[in-house]
Formats: structure tokens, C-alpha cells, sequence
């Protein structure tokens, strides 16, 4: 049956949905500006942040009312609750987007340091999983949503890579150091955007099943 | 231990098979909610607890129903001990066209206390129970039937308690009372729930989830779901439970 509910609950994915794209668009955009050396698509991303911010909003007011009028249970209320979450989680990365774009117009000032290659191996990676993530929480998709979460350590250990190396360019000379830290950097912003995506994910299990698999809740609970 | 522990027990009125098959434990010292559409068996089941079906003519009940691990349906049971530790509040208050003083006692009376010191402190310990001590207590003497329905309401509950029994049945305790009312009743219930196992059936799941730790989701005779209050209302199990909660139900 058909509820009147079923609307508002349908708007409030609509703005989710929006804000999701713009998030995406935003991290795509500011690894790009780095990669192409491009100041004016990472000054897009820096302007953007506030139409981030003002969705944010707007999505915590929408999921309040639904919950204050509605009384939701069940599936309904794991939506809206899920839904706040990831409208936290999208918020925070679009200020990392943000963070990245700031460090790519410093970045692009100076010669390049290196060429890049982990770092656009990241993103790469970061990007799939925020776009999968956002992908399980459209299609009710546990599944997928799990396997993000696995994915999660592979960007850490890629993390920890761009860093060691970037250390010994900064070992060589005080001049790169500057250059070596704004990579360092933009390394740990996408690996915290990853960590976002996986909350995401976890939200999705949450959404979908009925069960909390946040810091391995399961297995500690079986202990 | 469960205080009551209901095993395959099946009810007709005549040809109408009104519960089928239900199996159900129900912990002590706890508040179950049984929730479901109008005509399920909520109250056809809260009935078989203290036998109040026994005066339906044609109805037919097999099964078990353990309360401490007696079996009440057994025809040896003794009924006048079955509702003295099994009692009933009813969905409008039913007070006595008596005073308050001999609502509380009727109970005891009736079990046998006569002794009017007795009397007297089982009046002011069942008022306390309900929390309508300190109102009441110069007005013992006055017809029940003239207090409000909240107060009637907790004074039918304190003429159960009055009879010290071990479980309280409730069908539809606040559906004649007021928001304001109903909140008070809530929290007299949870005060309760220490002493006495509870069970109550309600159309308010709002309420149920609010009161409950263990809820009962009925359709058409059978009990869909049962389990923990926090995951019947955020995550149950079955598609009937869920449609009926978030009112896709019809
Ligand atoms: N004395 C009776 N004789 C015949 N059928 C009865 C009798 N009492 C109840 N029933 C039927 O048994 C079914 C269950 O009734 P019951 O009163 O237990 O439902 P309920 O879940 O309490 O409903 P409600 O929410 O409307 O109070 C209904 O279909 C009802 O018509
Ligand atoms: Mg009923």
C-alpha cells in the first residue's frame, strides 16, 4: 500500500541523492585540478563547499520533521536514521574535497615535485568506493556495501606508501619539504575519504539488514 | 524463567479457529506487548491466561499454558487461585459502585482477610503501588465511580495489586484516557513492571514500543513474530510485521 509517508521519505532521498553527485563531483574535480595542474577547477571545488554545507542542512531539518511527525519504526526508521548519517558522512567529504583543492593550488605554484603515481592510484581506488558505497545505498545492495568495507585497507596501505617515499624527498632536500608535505597531505585526505565511504557502508548494512556491523560489532558480540 | 510458557495452544469459538498454534514464553518481571489488527486474538489470548474464556459457551482449547509450570488449562486447576495470581484491567476502568476503601478490599476480603488493621494497610500499600495514596488518602470513604478515569484506572489497577498477584494482564489499559492520562499510566506501568510480569495488548504501537521489552505481533489467529521490543520495532524479521508497523498494512 501506497502511504503518504512514502512521498516526504522519496524527497528526502532526492536531496540525498543530490548531495551525494555534487560530493562526488567535487572530489573527481579536486584530484583532477591536482593531476592536470589546473587552479581554476580547484577553485570550483572550494566554491562549492558552501552549497555542501547549506544541503546538509536542509537534509538534517527534512530527516528531524520526518522523525518528529512521523514516529517511524522498522525499515522507515532505519532510512531516516541511516540517512543523517550518510548526509554527515557526505558533508565531511566534501570539506576534504575542499582540503585536497586548497593543497592542489599551493601545488601547482611550484614546479612538480615527482610524478604522480600512488596518489592518482588512491584516488582511483577512493573514488570507486565512494561511488559504490553511494551505489549499495541507492540499490538496497548489502552486498556491495560489504565490499567496500573490505577495500578500505588496501587505501590505507597505499597511504602508507606515498608517505615513506615522500619522506625520502624530503630527507634529500629542506626545499622539497613544503611540496612533500601538501602531497602527504592530499595522501591522508583521500584515505579519510575512504574512511567515509566505508561509514557509508556500514550505514547501507544497517539500512538494509537490520544489523550493526560498525567496529565489528558482530563478531565481539559473539565472543 | 519464563513465567508463563504457552506451548501449541490452539482456541476455536465453535467452528472459528481463533488462535492457531501459538507457541510463547513470557519473562518474568518484564512488559509484553501483543500487537495486531482488530480481530488477530490479542484479547481471545490474554483471556486463555486467567481462563476467561471458560464462560464463552463453545469454545474449544488444547494445548498447554504453563504459568510457573502448572498447566492452567488443566481441569483441576483452581480458578479462584488462577485470578487472584493472574488479574485482568479491562480497556474501560470498571470500578465498584463502592467506595475506594471497599474496591481495594473486596479482594482480600473475598480471600479470606478480616481483620481491619490488615485491611487498612493493604488500602494504603495498593494506593501507593498506583501512586494515588497521597491524593486519596483522606477521601477512602468516597464513591469510586466519582473519580476521574485515570484516577478509576489506577484504582482498578490497585485492586488487583491489593490481592499481591504475579501477573497483570492489560487489554487496551489507556484507550479511554486522554494523551496527558496515558502518560501517566505509562509510567505507573514501568514503575510496576519491578514487582509484576505485565502483559498488555494495545493498538498504540507507539506505546508498545515505548513501554514494552518484549513485543507480539498477531495476524489472523497466529503469532507472526516475537521477540526483543527494540527489534520487532527497528529491524523485524518477518515482511507482515514490517508492512503492519510502518503501516503499509491493508
Ligand atoms: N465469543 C466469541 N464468539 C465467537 N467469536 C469470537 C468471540 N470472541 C471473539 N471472537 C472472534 O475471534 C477473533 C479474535 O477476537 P479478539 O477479540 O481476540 O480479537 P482482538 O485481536 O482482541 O481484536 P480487537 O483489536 O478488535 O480487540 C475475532 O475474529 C472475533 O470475531
Ligand atoms: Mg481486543
Amino acid at each position: 500500500m501506497e502511504r503518504h509517508f512514502d512521498e516526504e521519505l522519496k524527497g528526502l532521498n532526492e536531496k540525498l541523492l543530490k548531495m551525494a553527485s555534487l560530493v562526488e563531483e567535487m572530489i573527481s574535480a579536486s584530484i583532477r585540478s591536482l593531476i592536470d595542474r589546473n587552479t581554476g577547477m580547484a577553485e570550483d571545488v572550494i566554491k562549492s563547499d558552501d552549497k555542501v554545507n547549506m544541503l546538509e542542512i536542509e537534509i538534517d531539518e527534512e530527516s528531524l520533521k520526518l522523525l518528529a511527525l512521523h514516529q517511524p519504526a522498522a525499515s522507515d526508521l532505519r532510512f531516516i536514521t541511516s540517512a543523517m548519517k550518510i548526509n554527515n558522512d557526505l558533508e565531511r567529504m566534501g570539506d576534504l574535497a575542499v582540503n585536497i583543492a586548497e593543497r592542489s593550488v599551493d601545488l601547482i605554484k611550484q614546479p612538480q615535485l615527482k610524478p604522480l603515481i600512488d596518489i592518482p592510484q588512491m584516488a582511483k581506488i577512493t573514488q570507486q568506493m565512494v561511488h559504490d558505497s553511494l551505489t549499495a545505498f541507492i540499490n538496497k545492495d548489502s552486498e556491495l556495501a560489504r565490499q567496500v568495507c573490505r577495500r578500505d585497507d588496501e587505501v590505507d596501505k597505499l597511504n602508507e606508501q606515498v608517505f615513506r617515499e615522500l619522506l625520502t624527498y624530503m630527507m634529500e632536500g629542506p626545499k622539497n619539504i613544503t611540496r612533500a608535505v601538501d602531497l602527504i597531505l592530499v595522501a591522508k585526505h583521500l584515505e579519510r575519504i575512504a574512511d567515509h565511504a566505508t561509514n557509508i557502508s556500514e550505514d547501507v548494512v544497517y539500512y538494509v539488514q537490520g544489523t550493526m556491523i560498525k567496529h565489528h560489532i558482530e563478531e565481539k558480540k559473539k565472543q | 524463567m519464563a513465567q508463563i510458557e504457552v506451548k501449541k495452544l490452539n482456541l476455536s469459538y465453535g467452528d472459528f479457529h481463533a488462535l492457531i498454534d501459538i507457541d510463547l514464553s513470557i519473562e518474568t518481571r518484564m512488559i509484553t506487548a501483543m500487537i495486531g489488527p482488530s480481530g488477530c486474538g490479542k484479547s481471545t489470548l490474554l483471556r486463555v491466561f486467567n481462563r476467561m474464556n471458560d464462560l464463552i459457551e463453545g469454545v474449544n482449547i488444547t494445548g498447554q499454558v504453563l504459568i510457573e509450570g502448572n498447566d492452567i488449562l488443566n481441569h483441576k486447576a483452581d480458578l479462584i487461585v488462577l485470578r487472584k495470581e493472574v488479574g485482568m484491567v479491562f480497556q474501560r476502568p470498571n470500578p465498584f459502585p463502592l467506595s475506594i476503601y471497599d474496591n481495594i478490599t473486596f479482594g482480600p476480603r473475598v480471600h479470606g482477610t478480616k481483620n481491619k488493621k490488615i485491611l487498612d494497610e493493604i488500602v494504603r500499600t495498593s494506593l501507593e503501588d498506583v501512586l494515588l495514596w497521597d491524593e486519596l488518602k483522606d477521601k477512602l470513604h468516597r464513591s469510586a465511580l466519582r473519580l476521574s478515569l485515570e484516577q478509576q484506572q489506577r484504582l482498578c489497577i490497585a485492586r488487583l495489586t491489593a490481592v499481591k498477584p504475579k501477573i497483570l494482564l492489560m487489554d487496551e489499559p489507556c484507550s479511554a484516557l486522554d494523551p496527558v492520562a496515558t502518560q501517566n499510566i505509562e509510567e505507573l506501568f514501568n514503575k510496576l513492571k519491578n514487582e509484576y510480569t505485565i502483559v498488555i495488548v494495545t493498538h498504540n504501537m507507539q506505546q508498545a514500543a515505548r513501554i514494552s521489552q518484549r513485543a507480539g505481533f498477531m495476524l489472523l489467529g497466529e503469532l507472526v513474530e516475537f521477540g526483543d521490543t527494540r527489534r520487532i520495532f527497528t529491524a523485524p524479521a518477518d515482511k507482515r510485521t514490517e508492512d503492519y508497523i510502518t503501516g503499509r498494512f491493508g
